[in-house]
């Protein structure tokens, strides 16, 4: 389980980059929203996956005795899945107005503010 | 003082920004009563100052749950005193957009977003805890978005495009360094990090994770060479919005950057000398840009990133008298590079122009006025007693100290930098007398104004000026004040102590 969501989120990290790069606006967006998909998964992962194990102490014990998932990571996960939900949402929209602004989805093209 | 009242900065901007919003249809009060929220502030973060000035930490523990387990929110000096500076500046900028901010933007509930914005600084600054620091950034960011665009203009969409496409992507690589650190570490709060990062053992993942903190914080701030989208950004909005943008965001990852390293990852000698190398060339490249420059904002944004590089040099250096001068010169440069951009908004409306090639003769127009621009921006060149003299002083002093002779030329180079286009925009902007180029506005805007509204402008500029020869002129207090900070800074376990006690 492990190793698979490792290479899910390396891919993802990588697709991301990859979409980065690119010149078209909307591809940055999705690049930009694959990244932080990959950075929840991550915050998961590293918190230890574990399968079935809630963290509840049982009614006849005072601590945990046994491994239980951590629910930490998933908090974290929860706040930043809305906050990146909420940058997402102003991205699209800026990239919306950009374009019928400048008139055009390449980000070469978007180059009036780098004149000396 | 009841721990609790440590997080009255980060609620008063809140309820600042929702009365304002209950006054959605009517700017013009949001215009006066905003001042008012501005002006509490102020009092509110010298009470919290006075505090904790003798060194004395206040922790609050958020619905008393312990340390580590709980967020935790913290006041020390550092803390205090960026909440002051951010106070102070807000106030001006408060002051300044409340004469000069279009209806057609105040409509918008661009009052409103100055609180959040300020909210969100404050936060950060109080924050101690890793994730609680990374959910404030995103409200700044996310207040700054909507500031920046604000209006719609061509270049200010464009710009913000830069913008906020670097501030989404140091978010993200911040959350992957708060990942891994939790993988390793299995802790949020600082405190709690700083103990559990000396006893593991796995030092490689933790320098993995330093260089991750690096990259987001120097986005933020912007560090070379990682700074690109600010030049191209800051001088799209209007001046009320860059002043504040320039004076508090970069400093935001400055305070991150001094918090987080001296905590966490400083005794890594590779990122000592990392930062002091990033810290030279970030100071000689920012003020190379700003040479090349023709527009005032756009000259002034360089100024900010090449100032940015002695306060990390000096984090980098991490001795007392380097720690010292860096917050002293952030103390200084937040209050000058806010000023400044004031400053410069002053001159679109008098001049209408931001361009070296269209500004001239505002000597003989304006004698008193330039003079008090004048300080300004002799105080970011350092000339003495100005502010800008006694931090640079101690950081030379340090790093003659430590040996480091990179750091040293670097200082001086830039300074020598800074002085030669700070001279040019004076004999340009101010000395030379009126070419025959025809002004693109010829209308004094300022002139034109009504009498309040230009009393505002000027008041503005006039508090920070003043509260600038304070730092120069009076800088023992604060000096002291730097001191005790630099130790807490160096020394950790008073920190450590007090939090998880």
């Amino acid at each position: 389980m492990e190793v698979l969501l490792a290479i899910v989120i390396g891919t993802l990290y990588a697709a991301g980059i990859f979409m980065i790069l690119r010149r078209s606006l909307v591809r940055l967006i999705i690049g930009l929203i694959l990244l932080g998909n990959g950075a929840n998964l991550l915050i998961f992962l590293l918190g230890r996956i574990a399968k079935g194990k809630p963290p509840l102490i049982p009614e006849d014990a005072n601590f945990m005795t046994a491994a239980y998932a951590d629910p930490i990571p998933q908090a974290l996960i929860l706040t930043a899945i809305v906050i990146s939900f909420g940058l997402q949402a102003f991205a699209i929209v800026l990239v919306k107005r950009a374009y019928r602004v400048v008139k055009t989805d390449d980000i070469d093209q978007m180059n009036a503010t780098d004149d000396v | 003082m009841n721990p609790n009242l440590i997080i009255s900065p980060i609620l008063l901007p809140l309820l600042g920004a929702i009365v304002l919003m209950g006054f959605w249809a009517n700017p013009k009060i949001q215009r006066r009563l905003s001042l008012v929220f501005h002006g509490i502030a102020v009092l509110l973060a010298a009470f919290l100052l006075a505090a904790v000035s003798d060194g004395t930490i206040i922790v609050m523990q958020a619905g008393s749950w312990g340390a580590p387990f709980g967020i935790t929110y913290v006041a020390d000096a550092l803390s205090a005193l960026m909440v002051l500076l951010t106070a102070i500046a807000g106030l001006a900028v408060g002051i300044f957009s409340s004469a000069s901010i279009k209806s057609a933007r105040a409509a918008f509930g661009f009052f409103p977003l100055i609180q959040f914005l300020l909210m969100g600084l404050n936060g950060s600054f109080l924050a101690g805890d890793l994730f609680n620091l990374y959910v404030w950034f995103e409200v700044i960011i996310i207040s700054s978005f909507v500031l920046i665009t604000l209006g719609g203009e061509k270049a200010q969409l464009e710009g913000a495009i830069k913008y906020v496409t670097m501030n989404l992507l140091a978010s993200v690589i911040f959350l992957t360094g708060i990942a891994i650190l939790y993988g390793i570490l299995g802790s949020l709060n600082l405190a709690d990090l700083a103990i559990r990062v000396q006893e593991t053992p796995d030092k490689g993942l933790i320098s993995a994770a330093a260089i991750l903190f690096l990259v987001a914080f120097g986005i933020k701030s912007a560090l070379f060479p990682m700074y690109f989208w600010l030049p191209a950004s800051y001088h799209t909005p209007p001046a009320a919005v860059s002043a504040i943008f320039g004076g508090l965001l970069t400093k935001v990852g400055v305070y991150a950057f001094i918090r987080i390293f001296s905590l966490l990852f400083i005794q890594d000698p590779f990122i000592q000398k990392l930062l002091i190398g990033i810290g030279v060339l970030t100071m000689v490249s920012g003020a190379l840009g700003a040479i090349v420059s023709v527009n005032l904002r756009k000259i002034f944004s360089y100024l900010i990133i090449s100032h940015i590089g002695f306060m990390i040099g000096g984090l980098g250096l991490f001795t007392p008298l380097a720690l010292a001068g860096a917050v002293l010169y952030m103390a200084h440069d937040i209050i000058a590079k806010t000023n400044i951009f004031l400053i410069t908004g002053v001159i679109y409306k008098i001049k209408g122009s931001f361009r070296l090639e269209k500004l001239s003769g505002l000597y003989n127009e304006f004698p008193y006025l330039s003079i008090v621009f004048a300080i300004s921006m002799f105080s970011i060149v350092g000339t003495p007693p100005l502010s800008g003299f006694w931090p640079k002083v101690w950081l030379l002093q340090a790093s003659w100290q430590a040996g480091d002779y990179w750091m040293l030329g670097g200082i001086i180079l830039a300074s020598f930098l800074t002085l030669w286009i700070v001279v040019k925009i004076w004999s340009v902007v101010f000395w030379r007398k009126k070419p025959d180029v025809i002004n693109t506005r010829v209308r004094n805007e300022l002139a034109a104004a009504l009498p309040k509204n230009r009393n505002a402008v000027l008041i503005a500029v006039g508090m920070l000026t003043a509260v600038s020869l304070f730092i120069g002129f009076g800088v023992q207090p604060l000096a002291d004040l730097c001191l005790t900070i630099a130790d807490q800074l160096i020394d950790t376990e008073g920190y450590i102590q007090t939090v998880l006690q």
